[in-house]
């Protein structure tokens, strides 16, 4: 494996951080998702795509283990991170999540101040050890976030009192403080508003130098703005899966064509 | 003419004009049903509610205002003579009243009216004859008294002939007018409706009597009591022993002291209990554990006080002595703020709870899921997240229970003791408003007097203190929903 | 830039082990999972501990010890006219029965072979309660033609007794006590191993009225039961029309003004009224102002309707709530007026939840005991009140102030007889619940 210094779009050389196979999930008696399959690669944006309740949601929140909060959800199948199985018994979901973090379709702030709402995940996962290590860590994620400049002087201000575009923007600096290496988003943008939109995917672009992200989205023209890879999901099976431009330009399977022609959905 | 009778006539009248409205509607559109405006049964009900409406609100007025009436022009006819020594005006016309149904009783057992008017105090044995049917009157009745009550039953009895021909008189006429005023373009079902919603009114201003009549009430009487007794004392003497001669020292303090005491006790068993329970209901319990321990925590709220009360006063009081006070060398009495306020807390735990179960509920998904999502431990997204996001709700719930702590009577009369002491040792017997409020109501102090009129102005605090904490809590917890929705 | 992205300084590459860190989160996690688990079942201890002594000191109430008699009826005692006319044997009093009991008792003590020398007849006849003659004359006014007879009577044990074969009175306490000495006691014990004496189902705690502070053995809960019944009634029968009038008003019907606002704050806040206040509240209006008598229960009906109103109201308008605009819509829709739509579909559908929330208020109702103390309720009545509409305007007891009123007499027989009451009270107030809960599971229907 060489290091990667720069980042390439060849998923060919990239290794692979989580490893899904023979993937199922039952809410109760309704099987949400049937048997999936997919590879999520390092330093790549991953779009899951397809229409309402298709399972791309669902799928997403396994891959955290955010499914073990809902009692009745039971998931089946290996998922495995670097190498290691996430629902072995003797994983703790406390410690995945701080590795695989999380960002959801609509922002939720914690009613603190925009400071502690970032500074939430290093205090709990003990990440600075004097007040100065988690100014840094704040400052470097809002910065991260995109969100310093207009934050900066109302860190103490309350994190619910901004605007869509900037909660959400919080959300993702809240997210990166902890220093996952993975970063799940569920629709990020699905409350922001155009400016808002690019902003986030223009961060999303960003972060991936970094992190392997996964963005579950409904709209295809961001999947094709920021992923690199792209599944499509229907009825609860994966469908399709392959490099974004493929699955766009020449889909394989006649249920993805209709998707992003319009005729299903 | 009885009240039930009167009722009855009025009633049977209403349901003549209900047939008579039906019949004439009828008629009137020629036995077409399709000729009327409303259908023939609202023409009957308009009749019936303009009959029976009108007379029975009269009815109620008049029974309201007949005894006040009859009070002021008897009450002219006792002088301060024969008010006697240690007695009240009040309380020779509550003998005037006694003595005046004494005589309708002996009317009743077949006494001759005629014989009763020319019938003198102080020639013949009322006391005697009135024993006779169970009515006890003290000592002699003095001629003026006994005046008083012969006037006073007769204008009763007149004031009920006349209220029974007014009523008779506005039932008659109501079926009068609203059963010949009857057409076939008549709205009889808007009439209808307008009377219903009127009365629906009427239903729901029921809740504003209430209150007015409290405060009137706890004002009214409280402010006698302030005419025999200083404000002064009661607010800031820090002694309470009332006395039946007179003298007594009335200072609110001591009362309010146990009230906060054994509130407090029973807050701090309650809250932390209730929290936790709550918080361990709604985020960690599986749903069987959930469905069996709620419904048990619910019976503890269905519990009456007074099984509380007992349960202080036969097992948890004597329990405390036992092991606690005594050994310690606290104190040897079973009534005592720690019984108490240990009762009342048991009693708050599943109050508490279920406030906080609703706010915490309240607290969005999204929140856990943020925390969650971050890799943080349910305790830590309970203890960083949702309770400083439910604050708010939690305080206007311990507000809550708190006022109902203060309120609380069973529990205190049973369980907290009789005895007025500024003291800090939670083993020791002490007393709080509403224990004082039941015993000088209770007791056999005559009405008039500062040491049972105390009790009004006891009232008059409570409800003040309890109004402020309640309306203070309810305002944040509406605050604090709004904020969610 | 500080590189964030390297992961956690400590954290280790395996997912599989935890770090210390983590650790001790888990372990603060295990403890406040426990607080939590003990919290609750602290309460429910609680409530396992109140009903376990409750029902530890309460549960004998339902038996009473009574002694076997057989007791000669004298004719020439009870009937001196000889002519079995009851009118003429009523002026034998209870005295004349109590002399011939007496002489059963010892006569039925010769026979079995017990020793009473140490006793004076007045001790060994005051092992009978002073309520064994009444019952023995009622029962003999009602079929006169016993008398003349031998029969077989049951005749009601002192409280001492009764304490004695329930272990609340023993030997030792017995020296202290005035009204039973150990050598009493002694006959007893012999008496019971003749089976001469014996515990007993007691239907009279169910029928008997109240009994005064030195005969705790006929004490009954017959008067309470009746006022707290005809109480029920009226709260019943004034609370519901109200309250659901005044629910379709303020949930149907009202506009969104000052008004409206004023009549839901007072709402609320009436909720929450300490219980006392409402007493207060009758004390002044309903027996000074308006003249109604004390202890009646027409004056506790009408304080206890005013403090479930808020409680019906509360859950009708919840029920009102319930039912789906899109019904009002249909009624509206062809033609209906406000009030048919109302009366016609939205009530009816409300039905069950107005119900459910009427037994709930009900029941809290029937519990409430503050209020009525103040009323007069903790009279001694031992008269039945007559039947309504009279007996409610005549002094009865309630089950909840009876409880109380027994808990301020000295003699310790009268706990177990609140104890009882209290379970009587707590079977009626889950039968009630237990209805509420039927009813709501019967009817209920999810929109």
């Amino acid at each position: 494996m060489n290091a990667m210094q720069t980042p390439v779009i060849d998923a060919a050389a990239l290794k692979p951080r989580i490893a899904a196979s023979g993937v199922q999930v039952y809410y109760g008696t309704n099987h949400a998702l049937k048997d999936v399959s997919v590879d999520i690669l390092d330093r790549t944006t991953t779009a899951f795509i397809g229409p309402s309740g298709c399972g791309k949601s669902t799928f997403l929140r396994c891959l955290n283990r955010m499914n073990d909060t809902v009692a009745s959800a039971r998931v089946e199948g290996k998922i495995l991170l670097d190498g290691q199985d996430i629902y072995d018994k003797r994983v703790d979901p406390v410690q995945l999540r701080a590795r695989i973090g999380m960002v959801f379709q609509k922002p939720n702030p914690f009613p603190k101040s925009i400071y502690d709402n970032v500074a939430y995940g290093p205090r709990i996962h003990g990440l600075a050890r004097t007040r100065a290590d988690l100014d840094e860590i704040v400052e470097t994620s809002l910065r991260r976030a995109a969100l310093w400049n207009e934050v900066k002087d109302r860190l103490q201000a309350p994190g619910t009192g901004l605007s869509g575009g900037q909660q959400q923007r919080l959300c993702i600096a809240r997210a990166v403080a902890t220093g996952p290496e993975v970063l799940l988003m569920d629709e990020p943008c699905s409350a922001l508003d155009p400016i808002a939109t690019a902003q986030v995917e223009a961060l999303i672009d960003e972060l991936r130098e970094r992190y392997s992200v996964v963005i579950v989205t409904h709209s295809m023209q961001q999947a094709a703005r920021v992923s690199q890879k792209t599944a499509f999901f229907h009825l609860g099976n994966l469908v399709e899966y392959g490099d974004t431009q493929q699955i766009f330009t020449n889909p394989q399977d006649p249920r993805t064509e209709s998707y992003i022609t319009g005729r299903i959905g | 003419m009885s009240i039930a009778l009167l009722s009855l006539i009025v009633l049977g009248l209403a349901a003549l004009g209900y047939l008579l409205g039906r019949q004439r509607a009828l008629a009137a559109a020629g036995g077409d049903m399709r000729r009327l405006h409303s259908l023939p049964s609202y023409y009957g009900a308009s009749v019936f509610l303009f009959t029976a409406v009108p007379a029975f609100l009269a009815m109620v007025l008049w029974l309201l205002v007949q005894p006040v009436v009859v009070d002021r022009s008897t009450a002219a006819m006792i002088t301060a003579a024969d008010v006697p020594q240690g007695s009240s005006h009040a309380l020779v016309m509550a003998d005037v009243r006694r003595i005046a149904a004494g005589l309708d009783i002996l009317v009743a057992r077949g006494m001759d009216e005629d014989l009763l008017a020319t019938m003198r105090a102080d020639l013949s044995d009322i006391r005697g004859r009135l024993g006779g049917v169970g009515v006890a009157v003290a000592e002699t009745v003095s001629p003026n008294v006994f005046e008083a009550a012969k006037s006073y039953r007769s204008l009763a009895n007149t004031g009920r002939l006349a209220m029974a021909a007014a009523v008779l008189a506005l039932a008659v006429g109501g079926l009068l007018y609203a059963a010949f005023r009857i057409t076939p373009d008549l709205r009889a079902r808007n009439i209808v409706e307008s009377f219903i919603r009127v009365l629906l009114i009427g239903a729901s201003t029921i809740a504003i009597l209430t209150t007015l009549g409290i405060v009137l009430s706890l004002v009214f009487e409280s402010w006698h009591f302030f005419r025999l007794y200083p404000a002064k004392d009661f607010f800031f003497s820090l002694t309470w022993n009332p006395k039946f001669g007179g003298g007594s020292s009335l200072g609110v303090w001591p009362l309010v002291w146990g009230t906060l005491y054994v509130s407090f006790v029973a807050l701090v068993v309650a809250v932390p209990l209730g929290i936790l329970a709550a918080i361990y209901l709604s985020e960690y319990a599986s749903p069987t554990v959930r469905g069996l321990a709620k419904p048990a925590l619910e019976i503890l709220a269905g519990i009456p006080s007074i099984v509380y009360g007992l349960f202080a006063l036969i097992t948890v009081g004597p329990l405390l002595r036992d092991w606690l006070a005594m050994p310690l060398g606290l104190g040897d009495s079973s009534s005592s703020v720690a019984t108490a306020g240990l009762v009342m807390g048991i009693m708050l735990i599943p109050y508490v709870s279920s406030l906080s179960d609703d706010i915490i509920n309240a607290v969005p998904q999204a929140m856990r899921d943020g925390s969650f999502g971050l890799g943080a431990t349910p305790s830590e997204t309970v203890r960083q997240v949702v309770l400083p996001a439910a604050l708010p709700g939690i305080v206007g719930a311990i507000l809550l229970a708190a006022s109902r702590a203060i309120g609380e009577t069973m529990i205190v009369v049973m369980g907290a003791g009789a005895a007025a002491k500024l003291s800090m040792n939670p083993f020791e017997a002490m007393t709080t408003v509403t224990v004082k409020i039941v015993s000088q109501l209770t007791g056999d102090t005559e009405f008039a007097s500062p040491e049972t009129l105390v009790a009004f102005a006891l009232g008059l605090t409570l409800f003040v203190f309890t109004l402020g904490l309640n309306v203070l809590a309810l305002f944040i917890v509406r605050k604090y929903r709004e904020q969610y929705e | 830039m500080t590189d964030l992205s390297a992961g956690l300084p400590h954290a280790p590459r395996s997912l599989f082990e935890a770090d210390a860190r983590t650790r001790r989160r888990n372990a603060a996690e295990a403890r406040f999972r426990f607080y939590g688990m003990a919290a609750v079942a602290v309460g429910i201890l609680a409530l396992v501990f109140l009903l376990v002594s409750i029902l530890g000191n309460g549960l004998s109430s339902f038996r009473q010890t009574g002694i076997e008699l057989q007791v000669t009826l004298d004719a020439a005692v009870l009937d001196k006219a000889g002519n079995r006319n009851p009118e003429d044997m009523k002026k034998v009093t209870t005295v004349g029965y109590g002399k011939i009991i007496g002489a059963a008792l010892v006569e039925g003590l010769a026979g079995a072979g017990i020793d009473t020398s140490a006793l004076t007849t007045k001790q060994v006849s005051a092992l009978l309660s002073d309520e064994a003659p009444r019952r023995l004359r009622d029962m003999v006014l009602a079929d006169p033609s016993l008398v003349g007879q031998t029969v077989p009577f049951r005749a009601l044990a002192s409280g001492r007794v009764d304490g004695f074969l329930k272990g609340r009175v023993t030997m030792e306490s017995a020296r202290l006590d005035s009204n039973v000495s150990p050598e009493q006691l002694e006959v007893v014990q012999a008496m019971k191993d003749h089976g001469m004496l014996s515990l007993a189902f007691n239907p009279s705690f169910f029928t008997n009225a109240d009994a005064s502070e030195l005969r705790p053995e006929s004490a009954g809960l017959g008067v309470a039961m009746l006022g707290s019944l005809y109480m029920m009634i009226i709260v019943l029968v004034l609370s519901l029309p109200i309250g659901v009038a005044a629910s379709i008003y303020l949930e149907e019907l009202a506009p969104q003004n000052r008004w409206t606002d004023i009549i839901e704050v007072n709402i609320a806040n009436l909720a929450a009224v300490p219980a006392i206040v409402y007493g207060i509240l009758a004390l002044a209006l309903f027996i000074n102002f308006m003249g109604l008598p004390q202890s009646a229960p027409v004056v506790g009906g009408l304080v206890l309707t005013l403090m479930t109103l808020p409680t019906i109201i509360i859950a009708t308008r919840a029920a009102l709530k319930a039912v789906p605009p899109s019904i009002r819509d249909a009624a509206l829709g062809v033609g209906a007026s406000r009030m048919q739509t109302i009366f016609h579909h939205v009530l009816p559908l409300a039905m069950p939840g107005i119900l459910t929330g009427t037994i709930l208020g009900l029941a809290r109702a029937l519990g409430e005991s503050a209020p009525l103390l103040l009323i007069g309720m903790v009279a001694f009545v031992k008269d039945y009140p007559s039947a309504p509409p009279q007996g409610f305007m005549e002094p009865a007891s309630a089950l909840p102030v009876q409880v109380y009123q027994w808990t301020q007499r000295a003699d310790p027989a009268f706990v177990e007889r609140a104890s009882g009451a209290i379970i009587v009270l707590l079977v009626f107030l889950i039968a009630m619940n237990a209805t509420a809960i039927l009813l709501r599971r019967r009817f209920e229907r999810r929109w």
